[in-house]
């Protein structure tokens, strides 16, 4: 026999949060921007790993001069940071004709184009390069490269750049914006331009090994040697077979061999060499950022936090204004449960408008930036309805809100005890 | 009405005690005016017959119930079901139109609910009603909330709310003090008028001893109560 129900402690919480539009406002925007943040965050942090997982497929092993295996999957696959030394061109041939060798691609790198990454490689690159779940690299126009001086440009090379096929381009020696020796007396064409494929391979500019030595045959520890300068057609009829590259990607036969051509590859006897596989490197790359991800999620447990105690200092600095209004109904024959009902009620009601404002602003800046993140990080972020993740998350907030909102509550409820039906002013 | 045997009361263990009462009565239907010196313990005597505070020994009963034997939950559904309080001032939620304020008993009661409902025709009717009986025809529409209402207008309101569903007992703690004498006078002839009409029992407390010839009986708390 409860005649005081649900819905008429909502309805009286309604009223009371309207009379304190402001306050109840800025509690709001608090847990809005809260709600938003960690979305944010849990968003960006799953679809960078997507994305970084999606670079590459189907290769079996990665391979290059001895170093840390992270760093080498960073600059063979993801052309973040350099590799420390370069592999002989020997070892990759005696490695990429072992038996149990499917296909193989070199990787030469080092040079650039306007901030853009210059990647030598063979055309076997256009055909067994994978990436996603096992997808093949498609050109939007034009032919992969055939003659030295031709270039396969990544989509966002030839979006930004503005380039069309045909195009004479100027390569530069060293990676980074202008200010570089340039290898201008040999231009290179664009021969072809690769459909998007959310990767770093968007951000390349591919070239052939042969291209790689070309520009480099009058070069010499890093500097044009002074006084010889050969013209790009005397280049074409010289051997441009390269004595080294940067690494390659191997695909065997079978993937069941990938450990016995691993274990075999880095004893290799000739040169100090490191073979990886990349599921185990990716893997490495997550440790890594784990403590990164940690921080993250702490910052963004925090703010929430924050957005629950301004909520909570709102409903506790007019508890005293409305002891008043509590003994009015004690009076008219609330129960003191009533009374307490209402403060969480109302804790409850700023924490859902909190939410929806918060998804709101969330998906208004996920279809704002979205373009904007993938033109300037390369990183796709896909619209998507919220996971069982994000829910979660979300009930925990709702569960906050109600402890927030039950700390008034029971003072309320002791209060509307001792003060009896007056309050002495 | 209102049977009181041998209370004693006191807001805390350490605090002295307020209330002594060996025995007091009111009748159904009389017209009480209470009266006391301040701090003699009118309001806390008002406390233990609404029941919110119990007392130390002793019994209070009301329309019959011996209400310092009901559970915390059954004294609060009976302030609900029978009694009306009127305070002395600030009676209203301030965030409430003044025709919800009227009809806010009638959510935690439904035995008032359904004798307003049945007085009136409807809630909002019987609200507007009594309304328009304190001569607030205009407040009944107003739709704002009550806290822009003068004190003399808040305190009609109230007076409207602690009659709606004819709880058999009103109780009203100082009810004039916003109010100048001639508009006293017209409130209490009003509340009379009501209070009769539906039979309630009233206990009027007041200072205002002027007032005390137009009711039934006179009490002065300190004749009732034997605190040394
Ligand atoms: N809610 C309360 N908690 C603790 N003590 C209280 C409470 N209400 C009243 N008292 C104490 O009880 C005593 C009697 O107070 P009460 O309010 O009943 O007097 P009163 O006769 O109504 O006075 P007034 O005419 O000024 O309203 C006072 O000493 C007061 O301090
Ligand atoms: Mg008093």
């Amino acid at each position: 026999m409860k005649y005081m129900n649900v819905g008429s402690i909502i309805h009286l919480s309604i009223l009371s949060l309207l009379n304190r539009r402001l306050a109840v406002l800025l509690s709001i925007c608090a847990i809005a921007v809260s709600v938003s943040l960690i979305f944010t965050v849990e968003k960006l942090r799953q679809d960078a790993k997507r994305s970084f997982a999606d670079t590459i497929s189907d290769t079996d092993l990665i391979v290059g001069a001895r170093s840390g295996s992270v760093q080498l999957l960073l600059y063979s696959v993801f052309r973040i940071g350099n590799a420390t030394n370069n592999i002989s061109w020997r070892s990759y041939r005696s490695i990429s004709d072992r038996d149990d060798v499917l296909w193989s691609i070199p990787i030469s790198l080092g040079d650039s184009h306007r901030g853009f990454r210059v990647m030598g490689t063979t055309r076997d690159y256009f055909e067994y390069y994978r990436f996603g779940r096992g997808k093949m690299l498609e050109l939007d126009g034009g032919k992969p490269f055939d003659d030295v001086f031709d270039a396969v440009l990544g989509a966002e090379v030839a979006a930004d750049l503005g380039y069309k096929l045909d195009q004479r381009m100027i390569i530069a020696h060293g990676i980074g914006k202008g200010g570089f020796t340039k290898h201008d007396d040999k231009p290179f064409r664009v021969a072809g331009i690769l459909k998007r494929t959310g990767t770093p391979v968007d951000r390349t500019v591919h070239i052939s090994l042969a291209g790689i030595t070309a520009i480099h045959v009058d070069w010499k520890a890093g500097a044009p040697i002074p006084g010889m300068s050969i013209s790009a057609d005397a280049v074409r009829k010289m051997d441009l077979t390269p004595r080294s590259i940067t690494a390659f990607l191997l695909g065997l036969k079978s993937r069941l061999g990938a450990f016995k051509a691993l274990r075999e590859i880095n004893n290799f006897s000739k040169e100090p060499l490191l073979a990886v596989l990349p599921g185990v490197a990716l893997q490495e790359l997550w440790d890594l950022m784990s403590t990164a991800e940690t921080a993250l999620r702490a910052i963004s447990i925090v703010v929430v936090f924050g957005g629950l105690l301004g909520m909570l200092t709102m409903l506790l600095t007019n508890l005293n204004e409305r002891r008043r209004e509590m003994a009015i109904l004690r009076a008219v024959g609330a129960r003191p449960h009533h009374v307490a009902g209402l403060f969480v009620t109302e804790a409850i009601l700023i924490t859902i408008a909190g939410i929806v404002g918060g998804l709101c602003l969330f998906y208004a800046g996920l279809f704002l930036f979205q373009p904007v993140i993938e033109d300037i990080y390369g990183l796709f972020i896909s619209v998507t309805a919220p996971t069982v993740n994000d829910l979660m998350i979300l009930l925990y907030l709702l569960a906050g809100s109600v402890v927030a909102g039950l700390i008034p509550a029971v003072m309320a409820y002791r209060q509307s005890l001792s003060d009896g039906i007056i309050v002495r002013n | 009405m209102i049977e009181i045997c041998d209370i004693r009361f006191r807001w805390d263990s350490e605090a002295p005690v307020v209330l002594n009462i060996p025995s007091f009565q009111i009748l159904a239907g009389e017209l009480v005016f209470l009266e006391g010196p301040s701090g003699s313990g009118k309001t806390t005597l008002l406390n233990l017959l609404s029941g919110m505070v119990l007392p130390e020994q002793g019994s209070v009963s009301v329309n019959g119930e011996i209400i310092t034997r009901l559970t915390d939950g059954a004294r609060d559904r009976f302030r609900a079901d029978h009694i009306g309080v009127m305070f002395q001032m600030f009676n209203l939620i301030p965030y409430l139109s003044p025709l919800a304020n009227v009809t806010l008993p009638c959510s935690f009661s439904s035995r008032r609910s359904t004798m307003a409902a049945k007085n009136g025709g409807s809630l909002a009717s019987e609200a507007s009603r009594l309304l328009t009986r304190m001569q607030l025809d205009d407040v009944a529409t107003i739709n704002s909330p009550a806290y822009q209402l003068s004190i003399g207008q808040q305190q009609r309101v109230a007076a409207a709310r602690s009659l709606i569903g004819s709880p058999e007992l009103i109780i009203v703690d100082e009810p004039t003090s916003a109010l100048d004498n001639e508009a006293c006078q017209m409130f209490i002839k009003l509340l009379f008028e009501e209070v009769k009409k539906a039979e309630m029992t009233l206990i009027f407390i007041s200072h205002d001893t002027r007032l005390a010839e137009y009711f039934d009986r006179r009490i002065s708390l300190v004749d009732i109560n034997q605190i040394a």
